[in-house]
């Protein structure tokens, strides 16, 4: 851990609360995008970046930081907002979001130059066997730092991700920590009505995995889940993280609907007092 | 026949493949190879039995291999994922897009089993696609050389003077092999094999051999006939497609794949833009392959010399 990294859960809720605000500050301005799941993920990559990670803001290509790769680009305003809020641009560049000209491409675009991006992407099911490739490297090149790769749920139903599950347990790939934002929600519906995924610890546990589950919007299950993974030896771990879509605005969690809308810009003032309400109230 | 371009003996292109990536392993400890269970039929063993640590078998799974070739990239390795063209620039064509393209990674893809030639095994895996799929994506290199002494020199090129994606075609049947070293290759660069003002005939992969051949049959009625190996599909040499265009009356294009997006189209673009004149295309008329013996079935769809010095002909006379 860091010096500016805590494990403090008080100071790490602020945090979530900042990027959260930051989320809906850059949507409302984009006028399109992702707000449910980006929400949701908000405290996932706040005990990441701010815990968790080993990795240096100023020094983005700094060989031995740990890996972090979106394979969900569309929820890239959570990621755009914890980079800026953990120092590698300008917070005032979300306000670029989704612009011509902007390094906040509506999906994530290394082609643009923004610091700690590690990949570009946005088609669905690709992100998990990038994060093997860079896994095997690691190994091949006995450097300890982890891969850690974010999933949704929806996502989980393309093919792919099951070839890439079974080449790194094939491959007893430890040092790969997938996070699946399990919010049960996708753009038709739900998870279970649309394409059903349970028994989904199951799924990943017949591949090989070792499955930890977690409640996604609790900060201090966040982080015990996530040393958890870290622990295990001979074999990838995955976290099913149990979220909220939307999480931190009540009339709009866990409604599908917010999956790709954003707030207007009313709205979004509204958001923000709601979400500054709920800090002072300690009710994250 | 020019004396320097002598059948040394038929050999496959992917023989050529194999020995070149087995020389490129030996040059540079970045060079990887990904395995989708097909790895001797590409020729891939060579490789995996010198250099095992640097071998990643990921099975009968192409969207992952590409995947796993992006992350490999990402940390410096220079991953080659070959097997055949059907399946890695059709089943992994959206991975190659957005993992490999988007993110402008050195993964060089090697596209087996390209065209009719393949034989026995019928439509399913005779790659006619492929140059158009691979080409049309933004930051890919498209390399299809002509024999094996080439598809050697060409992995080797991808591996070594290449930054950016490389999809790399080569075929399985025993065809002349008639180049040599010597010749070098230059991504980019078209090779000139024989000079001629009436007529230019612009072939890759296995066609450039027959275009040799048409090109005799060209000379012995008084048509002069330029032959030009067009090894790059992209970036395509639009010098020589230019010169070809001004110095003689038409154009002939000649590939073991679909006519539509293939070379003939590729050549087709340059040509119309700078200097129109005649052209025709020997390739596949947007239809399947089939089963059958490789010479009888490059027969069938017109994949021949004498195919290649009809077309000719007529555009001369045009």
């Amino acid at each position: 851990m860091h010096p500016w990294q805590t494990e403090d859960t008080g100071a790490l809720r602020h945090i979530a609360a900042t990027i959260r605000k930051s989320v809906v500050t850059s949507l409302a301005e984009a006028g399109s995008g992702h707000l449910g799941g980006s929400l949701g993920l908000a405290d996932i990559f706040t005990v990441l970046y701010f815990s968790k990670l080993n990795h240096h803001p100023d020094d983005p290509a700094w060989p031995g930081r740990d890996r972090l790769i979106l394979s969900i680009g569309h929820v890239a305003p959570v990621l755009y907002a914890t980079l800026a809020h953990s120092g590698y641009f300008p917070v005032e560049e979300l306000l670029t979001l989704r612009k011509m000209g902007s390094r906040l491409q509506g999906h994530p675009g290394r082609d643009h130059g923004l610091p700690g991006l590690e990949l570009s992407a946005g088609s669905l099911g690709q992100g998990l066997s990038v994060s093997v490739g860079m896994a095997l490297a690691a190994k091949y090149d006995r450097k300890n730092h982890r891969i850690f790769s974010i999933h949704g749920d929806g996502e989980l139903q393309e093919g792919s991700i099951w070839e890439a599950a079974m080449a790194a347990s094939h491959h007893h790939l430890d040092n790969l920590v997938a996070i699946v934002d399990r919010n049960g929600l996708q753009i038709d519906g739900k998870t279970e009505d649309v394409m059903g995924l349970e028994p989904l610890g199951n799924k990943w546990q017949s591949f090989g995995w070792h499955v930890i589950e977690c409640d996604g919007n609790d900060i201090g299950q966040i982080a015990g889940a996530i040393d958890a993974a870290c622990l295990v030896s001979g074999k990838p771990a995955v976290i099913i993280a149990r979220t909220v879509m939307g999480k931190g605005i009540v009339r709009i969690e866990n409604d599908y609907r917010w999956h790709g809308k954003v707030p207007s810009r009313e709205e979004a003032v509204e958001f923000i007092k709601e979400i500054e309400y709920r800090i002072l109230n300690t009710e994250f | 026949m020019p004396q320097q371009y002598l059948n040394k003996g038929n050999k496959p292109t992917k023989s050529g493949f194999g020995e070149g990536l087995l020389e490129a392993g030996r040059l540079n400890p970045e060079v990887f190879c990904i395995g989708a269970d097909i790895t001797a039929s590409v020729d891939c063993n060579l490789f995996a039995e010198a250099f095992p640590q640097r071998f990643i078998s990921l099975g009968i799974a192409e969207q992952n291999c590409v995947g796993v070739a992006a992350g490999l990239a990402l940390e410096g390795k220079i991953p080659v994922f070959s097997t055949y063209g059907v399946f890695a620039a059709l089943r992994s064509a959206d991975q190659i897009r957005i993992s490999v393209c988007y993110n402008n990674l050195h993964v060089i893809i090697g596209g087996a089993h390209a065209g009719v030639s393949v034989g026995p095994d019928g439509a399913t895996h005779q790659a006619l696609e492929d140059i158009g799929i691979m080409r049309v994506l933004p930051n890919m290199t498209v390399l299809s050389p002509c024999d094996a002494t080439q598809t050697s020199l060409a992995i080797v090129a991808a591996i070594e003077q290449c930054r950016g994606p490389v999809y790399l075609r080569f075929g399985r049947e025993a065809m002349p092999d008639f180049t040599s070293a010597a010749m070098g290759f230059e991504i980019g660069k078209a090779q000139v094999l024989r000079t001629g003002n009436d007529v230019s005939i612009i072939a890759t992969g296995h066609m450039v051999w027959e275009a040799l051949l048409a090109a005799e049959i060209l000379a012995a009625v008084g048509i002069d006939a330029r032959v030009i190996n067009m090894h790059t599909i992209k970036p395509i040499d639009r010098e020589t497609i230019i010169r070809a265009a001004t110095e003689t009356r038409a154009i002939v294009t000649a590939e073991e794949h679909q006519v539509n997006t293939g070379l003939g189209s590729a050549v087709a673009e340059v040509a119309v833009q700078h200097h129109p004149v005649p052209m025709a295309f020997v390739g596949m008329p947007d239809c399947f392959g089939e089963s059958g013996p490789p010479l009888k079935l490059m027969e069938k769809y017109g994949l021949t010399a004498e195919a290649i010095a009809e077309k000719a002909k007529k555009m001369v006379k045009w």
